[in-house]
């Protein structure tokens, strides 16, 4: 079993001091911001174009539904929500510290990006780091 | 080149066929097309087929062994919700290559009980379904709907009126899985299954099966067809340039734009110039999004549209008189072709109560995530 919380997915950083980050790629060649390394450049095609790009935790709702049903054994309801981050990169995830209804949620509200252990393990019995989305401090 | 023409469709009523295989539903509405184009196998030069859920397992050549295995080149093709419409559209070209003079396009999916499509990533790890957001189809139309509720203000009310028109439009098609009147508030009080997709907005999971049969234009002449002959003015496959969102958010909309800005610059026209509209409803969510997309109306105004209901039958633009996705129901590989068989039926002036009377051009448009998109323009055949 790992001594730390395993990231959840590859562009959430866990380093060994510090708090976790998100860090994806943007192309030197057309500036594109992605969150998965890929042979070349989706935007563009430049090959070896890639450097790390650190984003922001801060960003702005673009999107959300409200999920009532699910697949099997996926506790509902939740918020699945989209937020473009300030500085480029768009991220999906659950948002949290809000009503899941409609009316409560503005679309175009400030959000933050904030890091938790994930209340699922994997087999082995690792914790996984995660995040959602919630709506910003005023 | 030769001008490509739709001589002959059909699609079976698609429903729940737990006891037939996949291969006997394509079989029965290539029967279908091939009657209606009064061709047999024997003139059939290429066999298209779509089919999704068992692309690895040769659906032409099944069809072949029961229609007629007579040793002419299959093509089997794959391409999500688009499977259909890039089957079709293969044949086309093998017309317009010059390679051969008539074609069969089959498009068929088993889909009944196969439940919420869609998921949460998987692979190594924990899933992310419920932790990162949702990954069904449902919730990623729902986000892609209210990302147009956060520009132009669309109201729930709006995205469910669309399921109200589509479920109204399948009463008078027999061949549709649902023939129901679902009021407003019945579709606003239906389980809620992704705010604002409620079941009601949900495309119906059916088998199904349509076919077309094509042909060049000396081939229409030479068999005397031209009476029925639709005229395929624009054959177009898209799939999604990158957009800033797309990692997290599949753009269904770009690949629509710019689909349907080469296919009105092929086929020569505008879109005020169609007569009726059989578009990828997935969701109620995603109409509105295509109301704007293929120009039916300018950005923002796809809430007007609603309101005036300007795309129910005897409006101004008829969209999905055949029910749709929502009401006649979505077997992935059929839906492309099961659409131009919509748009072929009215503009032979044969689609009884629902008919859009004196339609002269349609256009049929399907959305495969990954993503893709196909839109035919059909023009009815001349006098």
């Amino acid at each position: 079993m790992a001594d730390k919380p395993l990231s959840i997915v590859p562009y959430l950083k866990v380093p060994d001091a510090g708090d976790p980050y998100l860090e994806g790629y943007r192309c030197g060649e057309c500036n594109a911001i992605t969150l998965k390394s890929r042979t070349a450049c989706a935007a563009c095609g430049a090959r070896d174009s890639f450097q790390d790009h650190k984003l922001s935790n801060e960003g702005v709702l673009h999107s959300f539904s409200i999920i009532h049903r699910s697949f099997p054994g996926i506790e509902v309801p939740f918020i699945s929500a989209i937020a473009d981050l300030d500085g480029g990169g768009t991220v999906k995830t659950n948002m949290t510290g809000i009503e899941a209804d409609p009316e409560k949620i503005d679309l175009g509200m400030r959000v933050q990006v904030v890091y938790e252990i994930a209340p699922r393990k994997d087999g082995e019995g690792n914790e996984y780091m995660t995040f959602y989305l919630k709506p910003a401090a005023k | 080149m030769s001008d490509v023409y739709i001589v002959g469709t059909d699609m079976i009523k698609f429903g729940k066929f737990p006891d037939r295989s996949v291969e006997s539903l394509g079989a029965e509405s290539a029967h279908g097309a091939l009657d209606d184009a009064g061709v047999t196998i024997n003139d059939i030069q290429a066999l298209y087929s779509g089919n999704l859920m068992q692309a690895a397992a040769m659906v032409g050549q099944r069809i072949q062994q029961e229609i007629g295995q007579t040793g002419i080149p299959v093509i089997n093709t794959s391409n999500a919700c688009a499977t259909g419409a890039t089957a079709l559209r293969e044949g086309w070209m093998g017309i317009k290559a010059g390679i051969y003079d008539c074609v069969l396009a089959v498009g068929v999916e088993k889909m009944a009980g196969a439940g919420m499509l869609g998921g949460g990533g998987g692979g190594k790890g924990i899933p992310t379904e419920g932790l990162m957001g949702s990954g069904s189809m449902p919730c990623v139309f729902a986000e892609a709907g209210m990302a147009h509720a956060k520009d132009y203000g669309t109201t729930f009310e709006q995205f469910a009126s669309i399921a109200v028109k589509n479920h109204h439009h399948s009463t008078m098609n027999p061949k549709a899985r649902y023939q129901i009147e679902t009021p407003l508030e019945e579709v606003m009080g239906a389980e809620m299954i992704s705010y604002p997709n409620t079941k009601l907005m949900c495309s119906v999971n059916v088998d199904g099966s349509a076919a077309a049969v094509l042909m060049s234009e000396s081939e229409v002449k030479k068999r005397g067809l031209t009476s029925q002959a639709v005229k395929v003015r624009a054959s177009v496959l898209t799939t999604d340039p990158w957009t800033d969102r797309d990692e997290v958010m599949p753009d269904v909309n770009t690949c629509t734009r710019n689909a349907a800005k080469e296919a009105y610059e092929r086929a020569g026209i505008g879109p005020e110039d169609l007569d009726l509209v059989e578009l990828h409803d997935c969701f109620a969510t995603a109409e509105v999004l295509h109301y704007e997309n293929l120009g039916l109306c300018g950005d923002g105004e796809a809430p007007k549209l609603i309101d005036e209901k300007s795309t129910w039958l005897g409006g101004k633009i008829p969209v999905n008189v055949s029910g749709g996705l929502l009401s006649k129901g979505h077997p992935i590989g059929a839906t492309g072709v099961a659409n131009v068989f919509e748009i072929c039926t009215h503009l032979r002036g044969n689609a009884g109560k629902r008919q859009v009377e004196g339609a002269r051009l349609g256009l049929a448009h399907v959305i495969g995530l990954g993503t893709c998109c196909g839109i035919h323009v059909l023009e009815a055949p001349s006098a």
